[in-house]
């Protein structure tokens, strides 16, 4: 027995991804903390990954789950080596402030 | 024994590197008769040398001898050599160079006496005498020039030897580039005979030219006029004379050397040496006695007027150098080297006499200012006696002889015209200011409030007593060059006997116009001081003073326009488009430079608002 597919309308979760991915969007540019940053970055790439499961359910299309597999996997490796970047930064630093790492200005 | 002759042009060389670079062999100073003996014994071997090679050359009755050096370079079909070619000119042109440069040289070591730059002095004059005997030995017309050259610019070193004041250095540099306008119509010319005659040696290319341009072509001329232009520069002739005034900045024995004896006279030496050409043009012979015999009149009349004993002196250089031109004109070539040789001669009397009296009177120039010095400087009254009789063709001096000589072959020439009466009318004038420099300075009572006293030094007054013997006797001693000039078509329409009634009739007609100026002169300043000049006669005295105005000629047409384009173009404006292109540039740099701030937020906005732009323009479009 099939439960009544629950459908919910593309426009909904394309709205959905589109607020989440501006929140990051704001973060990345708004913030200066680096953690927050790479929070607010990984808010963006979820974001994306929900307007592929989004598509993929609308279309009745396995692709958007392989897309999203493969933007978990991205988001993992990127924290990982992201993460290590900001203690680093910090070690020698002494901060997580963003505005503080601009020795490469023109 | 005749191969030798190489050494004459080393050894001042030699010498005048030893003198220049000695503060490198030793740390002392060395005294001064070590430099000047130096300088002296070059010049004198030298001019032994050339009297036995000279000897040997008329014994074996040889008319020329030519020796290869080295190979100069060679590139493509062009080649040149380093050697010499020695003829009866080039043995005249050396004799004066040693002979008159050896007494001017032992003069000098006495003038030149406690100067700071005593051993300067002597390298740069042996550096001449080098560059001077290169000249006239050399054997291709690029060697020529390169002795051409080296003589300008040991005349500019010593010009301004004294370069402690400012204006000596502006005569020097004035008859630098005055000389340079004719070195590069020179130039050109020599390149021109080598692009048509396919080489640079002389006889060779005399050869080629009588072969390969019928008389009056147009190649021929445009050459020979570019030569000429070499040789007007040098000699100071119309209409680039204006240097050889200011070039008397210089010490007196360097005016007698270079600006009286020989480099002014190498334009004369050019012309000789490349007659051949020059004659291939009539237009260009007529050029050449024009400019001689104009600069001789116009010359003759600013030494009338000059009150600078040395001025006086170079303007009748101009003018006798004039007479020279004159000669080489109407094709009257061995005798137009006769009068170099005279002039030579007696010219140096002249200077080196100026430069004892100027020594003696603590460099005053102004004949004005000297006066009555006939007691107190029997020497240089003497001397200037010999000499001034010599310029003013007094019979039985050396100029007599070569002037009328001039006069008489112009005559068979071109008969009574405008140009030898202008020749005639210079002797005229020549005599006359000859005569006004002996009747101011050294007639009439001594005037002037401190004691002078002349100098009595051995090297100070024997080679005045040489060159006086010489400048009396000269006339005897006409050089032998029909071997270089060859019988030319002379125009022997007179008969013999008509020829010598001729010579007999100008010979009376020359002294009756000297003796006329002498009375003249004497006349005028016979007293011992001059008559007041009346007020018409001012403005024409001033003009003539002047130059003839050359100078400020010059100046308005040259000179300030140069100057005025050189302000207007001081901030170079082909060059501002270039700058343009690097400031441009440089501005775009510093703009986009702001943009790479270092802030990662910064780019991340940027980002941000480029995708949303590229999202917008896919939208719209």
């Amino acid at each position: 027995m099939q439960a009544a597919a629950v459908s919910v309308p593309i426009e909904h979760s394309l709205l959905l991804a589109s607020l989440l991915f501006a929140i990051g969007l704001f973060g990345v540019m708004a913030r200066r903390n680096t953690v927050f940053i790479l929070m607010s970055l990984e808010l963006m790439l979820n974001a994306v990954a929900l307007a592929f499961i989004a598509a993929g359910a609308h279309w009745q299309q396995t692709d958007g789950q392989i897309m999203f597999l493969l933007i978990l996997t991205l988001a993992g490796a990127e924290v990982a080596v992201a993460l290590a970047l900001v203690l680093h930064s910090y070690r020698q630093h002494h901060s997580v402030d963003i505005d503080h790492l601009s020795d490469m200005r023109g | 024994m005749t191969n030798w002759i190489v050494w004459v042009p080393f050894l001042p060389l030699i010498s005048a590197a030893i003198l220049l670079l000695h503060p490198l062999l030793s740390s002392k100073v060395w005294p001064e008769r070590v430099a000047s003996t130096l300088a002296c014994m070059v010049l004198v071997v030298g001019f032994l040398i050339t009297v036995l090679v000279a000897v040997q050359l008329s014994a074996e009755g040889m008319n020329h001898y030519s020796v290869e050096l080295a190979q100069w370079f060679s590139t493509g079909r062009f080649s040149v050599t380093f050697g010499f070619y020695i003829d009866a000119l080039t043995l005249v042109m050396m004799f004066i160079i040693t002979g008159v440069g050896a007494l001017i040289h032992w003069f000098s070591s006495a003038y030149m006496t406690n100067d700071d730059g005593y051993t300067r002095y002597f390298a740069y004059l042996n550096l001449f005498v080098s560059a001077m005997l290169i000249l006239v030995m050399a054997d291709s017309l690029l060697l020529l020039y390169l002795g051409w050259e080296g003589v300008g610019l040991c005349s500019c070193l010593l010009i301004g030897f004294w370069y402690q004041d400012s204006r000596n250095g502006y005569a020097a540099r004035k008859a630098f580039v005055v000389t340079r306008i004719g070195d590069t119509a020179m130039a050109i010319g020599l390149l021109l005979l080598f692009v048509h005659l396919g080489s640079l040696d002389i006889q060779l290319t005399m050869k080629n030219a009588v072969a390969l341009w019928q008389q009056n072509d147009g190649w021929a001329t445009l050459c020979a006029l570019l030569l000429l232009g070499g040789a007007v520069g040098k000699s100071a002739q119309l209409p680039l004379q204006t240097w050889l005034p200011d070039a008397m900045a210089g010490p007196t024995p360097v005016s007698a050397l270079i600006h009286a004896a020989t480099m002014v006279t190498a334009g004369v030496y050019l012309i000789a040496r490349t007659h051949v050409l020059f004659e291939l043009s009539t237009i260009v012979m007529a050029t050449v006695a024009a400019i001689g015999a104009m600069t001789a009149l116009i010359a003759a009349c600013s030494a009338l007027v000059q009150t600078d004993i040395k001025r006086i002196l170079a303007y009748s250089t101009m003018s006798q150098i004039g007479y020279m031109f004159y000669a080489l004109g109407v094709g009257a070539w061995s005798v137009g080297i006769f009068h170099l040789m005279t002039h030579a001669f007696f010219k140096a009397l002249l200077f080196l006499t100026a430069g004892l009296l100027i020594t003696s009177l603590h460099h005053q120039q102004n004949i004005f200012h000297m006066g009555g010095l006939r007691q107190r400087m029997p020497v240089a009254f003497w001397s200037f006696i010999v000499g001034c009789s010599a310029l003013a063709a007094v019979p039985m001096t050396s100029g007599f002889f070569s002037k009328e000589a001039i006069l008489l072959k112009a005559y068979e020439a071109g008969g009574v015209d405008i140009l030898w009466l202008m020749a005639v009318t210079a002797a005229f004038i020549t005599s006359v200011y000859s005569f006004r420099i002996i009747f101011v300075v050294f007639a009439g009572d001594y005037t002037q409030s401190d004691e002078v006293q002349e100098k009595k030094a051995v090297a100070l007054q024997w080679p005045l007593f040489i060159l006086c013997a010489l400048a009396l006797m000269g006339g005897w001693l006409e050089p032998q060059l029909s071997t270089v000039f060859e019988p030319q078509p002379s125009v022997t329409l007179p008969g013999a006997d008509t020829a010598e009634a001729e010579h007999l009739l100008l010979g009376i007609v020359l002294t009756a116009i000297t003796l006329l100026g002498i009375l003249i002169a004497y006349r005028i300043w016979g007293k011992g001081r001059a008559r007041q000049m009346s007020q018409t006669l001012r403005p024409l005295q001033r003009w003539w003073f002047d130059g003839w105005g050359f100078d400020k000629l010059y100046d308005l047409l040259l000179v300030r326009p140069l100057l005025r384009l050189c302000y207007w173009n001081r901030f170079d404006i082909i060059d501002t488009v270039f700058t343009l292109l690097a400031e441009v540039s440089h501005f775009l740099h510093r703009q986009f430079s702001l943009t790479q701030n270092g802030s990662l937020r910064w780019y991340a906005v940027a980002t941000a608002a480029g995708a949303a732009l590229i999202l917008l323009i896919m939208v719209l479009l």
